[in-house]
């Protein structure tokens, strides 16, 4: 089922694709698509030069193992970048997520994909994400009207919110 | 002790809140048994062998009495009116109902406890010394900074889906009661030329593969804490493996990295962020430690009536020796009720006995109590012209066992009656041991001995860092139990050695007793069990324990059993 893309806290239409290599397909060899499209990070890193003269609008995804070092310095070619969760316990996308907005100052789309479950939403949230791609089995509307608002307060800094609790007290 | 504020409280309330619609959304079937179950671990929530089990947070040990009456309640109402204490600060209820869980986080929230992040792979609840705060041997009072790691810790947003469990111990003495060296992230308070900081330990634990922590950093301001613990736990995020299991902790990482990489990648992760807003405050460091201010101690204690009790009262004697531990504040003494009573379950506590031990605390020692990672329970601030009340009160409820540090006071996980990944039954092995040394004479005599039973290799129990340590092993189905010798906790912990092939359920009090022999045989004056063991090594104990064992008795009696 296809995931529902939840931004603004709203249901948004999604307009990029995210490109796929199928079983024979390589980053050299696999052919670019245009339009909006979100390219995997290996075939970024492969294509570079091609990808940025063939689309205007540019996304990236990055994987579990995908070493944020490496795409670091080109952040500035993406409208989006999809982090991916392989399985929603799999929280490296969380630092990858705050690494991104706090180190390397990414300020284009940042949106969850993969196994992104209402449960997430807020701990998503706070790191810095701003589209989340819930899985299309799930209950949106609730999703939506009680996940990004679990906890009224945090104590840590965060992307979200850069001053400790403790420095915000009267 | 640490006293909610109004931001406290709504969290607090507002997870109660979250878990009863997580529930109600498995219940609809919204989030499916896979989803539901890391979500419910989150709050610990397990499922075990007969029934769930929930698992309560006692925030570095530290409890009121409104507390400990609230725990009695929950025990009696929505469970079979007992708890366990755990070696890690936490009570456990054996028997809820799932269903009932947010009714039961709510009761405890309104006296500002909860069972957040008590399991699953998350940052889990700190530990210290039961002593912290009163301990004569204390250099810096642990507390203020373990309640601002607790809240560091609680619902870190970046840190909720780690590769796997993650435990921080802090403590403040030079002695260390709080086993730092085998925590995912230990710390020693210490001053350094005047200056107060943490020497940070990364990379221990015990379970399958124990290993000792290593020092990352001997030195930190305690300023730095919790930029620090950020930098350890992105790099063990980002790094730590995530494709079993078993080699998920961050020891494996720091291994496989090597210490000297892995505080590179700290080091560096650190220098980002070093100084930044989470850097901590003088003015936070105050108002946290302004709630762990002494309590009006009373500076003309008239401990000539105990003098003569003790004179007097050899059992009275005895339990003063054994149940109190020295205090900064002439005229007081810490008192720990030992939960290693003959025949229970260690570390049990029934809903009666609870209400009794909160009726003490009000009346004896400021209305608060703390908890032991060997599973007791401690009033701390008891003046020695009380201790005689409280010694006949807690008596009569069976709570003044004279034990501690002794053989009996065994460390027991919940095992094969209870634990689902248990290979064996532990409780009771502890206590066909506390039958065969029930003389007091002869206990005292044995002396300063810790004995440690873990029901597998998980090592809830802390077997590898008891000086005998007993794990529950699985061989062709049957149960048997493997012995170490020489482990220990303090600042000189180590792990114990294997003593050679497990023996069987029956044969364990037999085996202590031989080990307990060649000690006492052996033994110079003055010399504790593990003194000896240090001076004669293992072979002694080994060549006694298996005389007369043409190739192991034990492998006889293990075809018997399949
Ligand atoms: C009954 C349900 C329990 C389950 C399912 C359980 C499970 C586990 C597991 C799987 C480990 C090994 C973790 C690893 O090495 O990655 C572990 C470690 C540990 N558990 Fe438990 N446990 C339970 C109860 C307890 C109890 C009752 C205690 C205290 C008496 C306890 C305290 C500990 C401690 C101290 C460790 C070892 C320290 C370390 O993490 O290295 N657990 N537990
Ligand atoms: S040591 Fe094993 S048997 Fe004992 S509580 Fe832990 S997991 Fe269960």
């Amino acid at each position: 089922m296809m995931a529902q893309l939840i931004k603004d806290n709203t249901l948004a239409a999604d307009t990029w694709q995210t490109l796929e290599l199928g079983p024979d397909e390589t980053p050299e060899n696999v052919a670019l698509p245009s339009g909006d499209v979100i390219f995997p990070a290996a075939v970024w890193l492969a294509r570079k030069t091609e990808i940025i003269s063939g689309n205007k609008r540019i996304g990236l995804l990055l994987k579990g193992d995908d070493r944020l070092e490496d795409i670091g310095g080109d952040l500035d070619h993406f409208i989006v970048i999809a982090i991916d969760f392989p399985k929603f316990v799999d929280g490296r996308g969380y630092s990858t997520a705050s690494l991104l907005r706090q180190r390397y100052r990414y300020a284009g789309e940042l949106r969850a994909v993969g196994d992104v479950l209402h449960d997430q939403l807020f701990f998503l949230k706070r790191v810095g994400f701003d589209a989340y791609a819930l899985k299309g089995d799930k209950n949106a509307v609730q999703a939506i009207a009680k996940g990004f608002s679990t906890f009224s307060d945090a104590y840590q800094t965060s992307t979200d919110q850069p001053q400790p609790r403790f420095r915000r007290r009267a | 002790m640490y006293k909610y504020d109004a931001i406290d409280r709504q969290l607090i309330t507002e997870r109660v809140e979250q878990f009863r619609d997580q529930v109600s959304r498995w219940q609809s079937g919204e989030l499916t048994s896979d989803e539901f179950r890391p979500l419910r671990l989150q709050n610990g929530l397990y499922v075990q062998r007969h029934a769930p089990m929930l698992r309560i947070a006692v925030p570095y040990g530290m409890m009121n009495t409104a507390q400990l009456r609230k725990l009695a309640f929950v025990a009696r109402t929505y469970d079979k009116g007992y708890g366990h204490f755990s070696t890690r600060h936490n009570m456990q209820f054996n028997w809820p109902k799932i269903e009932d869980c947010p009714d039961i986080l709510g009761h405890l929230a309104d006296v500002e406890m909860h069972a957040i992040q008590t399991s699953g792979n998350c940052l889990r609840n700190i530990t210290t010394d039961q002593f912290a705060g009163v301990a004569a041997d204390e250099v810096i009072d642990p507390r203020p900074l373990a309640e601002i790691l607790r809240q560091w810790t609680t619902f870190h947003p970046e840190f909720a889906f780690l590769p796997r469990k993650f435990k921080i111990a802090i403590s403040g003495t030079k002695e260390d009661r709080a086993v730092t060296w085998f925590h995912d992230i230990g710390l020693h308070l210490q001053q350094q030329d005047g200056e107060t900081g943490f020497r940070v330990i990364v990379g221990g634990g015990l379970g399958r593969t124990p290993i000792r922590g290593q020092i990352v950093r001997p030195f930190l301001p305690w300023q730095h804490i919790l930029t620090y613990c950020e930098a350890i736990l992105r790099v063990y995020n980002r790094f730590g493996r995530r494709d079993n299991a078993y080699k998920a902790r961050i020891k494996i990482l720091v291994q496989a990295l090597g210490v000297d990489a892995f505080t590179q990648l700290v080091e560096t992760e650190w220098a980002q962020i070093k100084d930044g807003p989470a850097t901590l405050t003088q003015a936070e460091y105050d108002r946290i430690a302004a709630h762990f201010t002494a309590p009006a101690y009373d500076r003309q204690v008239d401990a000539s009536a105990f003098a003569n009790q003790i004179e007097n009262d050899k059992a009275f004697a005895r339990w003063v020796e054994r149940n109190t531990h020295p205090h900064q504040v002439a005229g007081y003494v810490a008192v720990t009720l030992s939960l290693k009573q003959h025949g229970a379950a260690p570390g049990d506590i029934s809903a009666d006995q609870m209400d009794l031990v909160a009726d003490l605390a009000d009346q004896y020692s400021f209305g608060e109590l703390r908890v032991s990672h060997e599973q007791n329970v401690i009033l701390a601030d008891v003046r020695k012209s009380d201790l005689h009340a409280v010694w006949q009160a807690a008596k009569g409820a069976g709570l003044a066992t004279p034990n501690i540090g002794l053989l009996t006071a065994i460390i027991c996980c919940p095992g094969g009656d209870f634990c689902d990944l248990a290979n064996a039954k532990s409780i009771p092995i502890a206590n066909a041991i506390q039958a065969r040394f029930d003389n007091l004479d002869y206990l005292f005599d044995i002396g300063e001995i810790d004995l440690n039973i873990s029901g597998c290799m998980n090592a809830c129990g802390h077997h590898h860092v008891g000086h005998i340590g007993v794990l529950g092993v699985d061989k062709n189905e049957a149960e048997f139990y493997q012995v170490t010798l020489g482990g220990r906790q303090g600042y000189d912990a180590r792990l114990g050695k294997v003593i050679g092939p497990s023996f069987a359920a029956e044969e364990m009090p037999d085996v202590v007793e031989k080990i307990i022999s060649v000690y006492l045989e052996n033994r110079h004056p003055d010399e504790r069990f593990l003194d000896t063991f240090d001076r004669i090594g293992i072979d002694p104990f080994k060549n006694r324990v298996y005389e007369g064992r043409a190739h192991g008795k034990a492998k006889t009696a293990q075809k018997e059993a399949a």
